[in-house]
């Protein structure tokens, strides 16, 4: 059974139907790359995705057991205050609130799965540093952690190289696709780099002002969309 | 040295303001570390004004000050959380009109029926006098009542103060944790306002947890020596108020200041030696 699926979906902001006709579903394993252009409805369909925005049309629902307080988000820019204080530590730990319930304080369990999403991103020795003080690619490593001790299967980056520099963005996409990959983490990725998206997804969604494409990388590459927007098959 | 500290305390008025205003300060300062860092520093601000009005008119009308000003403020604390969610009718600008719409309509109800300035004066700068008995048990139990809130929202009140938008996400009700902060934080400003003030309540919210972030990298750790720090900074301004004659809630400021320049040189030290250790 899926992940999470889309049938007919069509979402609107503001009154305006911004997205129509989504048809798509996330199996468990995935790795699916939105594109789009601005203005297409990618942050309207991430809203609908986790559940935060009702479609108008249509359905989005959760498979397999997941809910959709479940779903790992890394949001698209933190507009934080470079002073914030806040440790790594606490930063990571936050992520695991969705499965506390009624309780007010973290269990043994929790603490610890935040540690081991420590170790796995590589951030556990800076554990106790300011989170604000860090570089931009160690904060998305840090945002990483968190969104994966809010889920187990599920994450939903929304452009998590936005603002970083190559060689930082070169490290976060291998890192994403470790974790779908080695890690078996299902990952839906909104992204403004279209060839690397090409080259890392096993599915790819198009929002376009022309219409939606899904399909796999191979597809995409293949059709009018991706003729345009990777120039001719990259 | 000690007499006159005994001497002090053999006041029962003062024991009676030092309880609650300790109480109130620690609260007012851990309530103030997410206030400071959402910005609603402001929303502090104005709810002071709300209550010096809804003080006035309570005490004007001759009800109970407390029971009357408590439910006026809270429910002024969610209007003024929702006006500045909601950016699109200039959120900063209406905060100010409801404040200082209050703060004149309570001056209007003073002057037009006792006409005694320094009932104006009381409520606007503080009265050490103003704490009866009962006032004290109520501002006590209250404070507790904050203080064990707070602590069972810990984790989430990081969370909502840190990244709203993720908390959401995850399924947190992110609006309500915001309205009890709002919540919590009007109930302090009442109970606090009659000591420190109308026009000093809101430096209990937001000098503490400042100081603390001057030095403080971690949230805990900003919480702690935020609420460490106010209930000091409260106790030594009651002194300088007791042995200066000094009016309490500008001398509570004034230990503030003291505190956050304090601080802020420490801080300036600290990273002028990193700088140094570099080169």
């Amino acid at each position: 059974m899926s992940l999470l699926t889309c049938e007919n979906a069509a979402l609107a902001y503001d009154g305006r139907t911004v997205i129509s006709g989504l048809d798509f579903s996330v199996e468990q394993g995935d790795l699916l790359c939105i594109t789009g252009e601005n203005g297409a409805g990618k942050s309207t369909l991430i809203k609908g995705l986790l559940g935060l925005l009702k479609p108008k049309s249509g359905r989005i629902y959760t498979g397999d057991g997941l809910k959709h307080t479940e779903i790992g988000y890394l949001p698209q820019q933190n507009k934080l205050q470079h002073d914030f204080p806040a440790s790594v530590g606490e930063v990571v730990l936050s992520g695991c609130l969705n499965s506390i319930g009624h309780r007010p304080f973290f269990s043994k369990a929790e603490k610890q799965r935040a540690m081991e999403n420590m170790k796995r991103l590589g951030i556990a020795s800076i554990a106790k540093s300011c989170y604000g003080e860090l570089s931009g690619g160690q904060q998305r490593r840090v945002l990483l952690a968190r969104a994966l001790s809010a889920t187990h299967r599920l994450i939903l980056l929304d452009e998590p190289a936005a603002g970083l520099d190559p060689i930082a963005t070169a490290e976060l996409y291998r890192i994403v696709f470790d974790l779908n990959h080695t890690g078996g983490i299902t990952v839906i990725m909104v992204s403004h780099d279209i060839p690397t998206a090409a080259a890392m997804a096993k599915h790819m969604l198009h929002l376009g002002n022309g219409g939606i494409f899904y399909g796999t990388p191979e597809e995409y590459k293949r059709s009018s969309t991706g003729m345009a927007f990777l120039g001719g098959g990259a | 040295m000690i007499e006159s500290i005994s001497a002090m305390f053999s006041y029962s008025f003062m024991l009676r303001a030092l309880t609650v205003g300790v109480l109130v300060s620690v609260c007012a300062a851990l309530l103030g570390v997410s206030l400071v860092l959402k910005r609603y520093s402001m929303i502090g601000d104005g709810l002071s004004h709300v209550g010096f009005g809804a003080l006035a008119v309570a005490a004007v009308t001759g009800t109970a000050e407390l029971a009357a000003a408590i439910p006026v403020v809270v429910a002024a604390a969610v209007l003024l959380l929702r006006i500045s969610e909601n950016s699109k009718i200039k959120g900063d600008g209406a905060i100010a009109l409801i404040s200082t719409g209050s703060l004149a309509l309570g001056v209007m109800v003073i002057s037009m029926t006792s006409g005694v300035n320094t009932d104006i004066m009381n409520y606007l700068f503080g009265s050490i006098l103003a704490m009866s008995d009962s006032d004290t048990v109520i501002s006590a139990v209250l404070c507790i009542g904050v203080l064990i809130a707070f602590l069972m929202f810990y984790n989430r009140m990081f969370a909502v103060t840190f990244d709203e938008g993720f908390a959401r996400a995850t399924g947190s009700p992110a609006g309500t944790y915001n309205t009890l902060l709002a919540c919590l934080t009007a109930v302090i400003i009442v109970l606090g306002m009659r000591m420190m003030g109308a026009l000093l309540i809101s430096s209990l919210i937001i000098f503490p947890p400042l100081t603390a972030m001057r030095l403080c990298r971690t949230f805990r750790g900003t919480v702690i020596c935020s609420g460490i720090l106010s209930g000091v900074c409260f106790v030594l301004g009651m002194f300088i108020s007791f042995f200066c004659s000094t009016p309490t809630g500008a001398s509570v400021v004034a230990v503030n200041i003291f505190a956050f320049a304090l601080f802020s040189l420490i801080a300036w030290v600290k990273v002028c030696r990193a700088k140094a250790a570099l080169s």
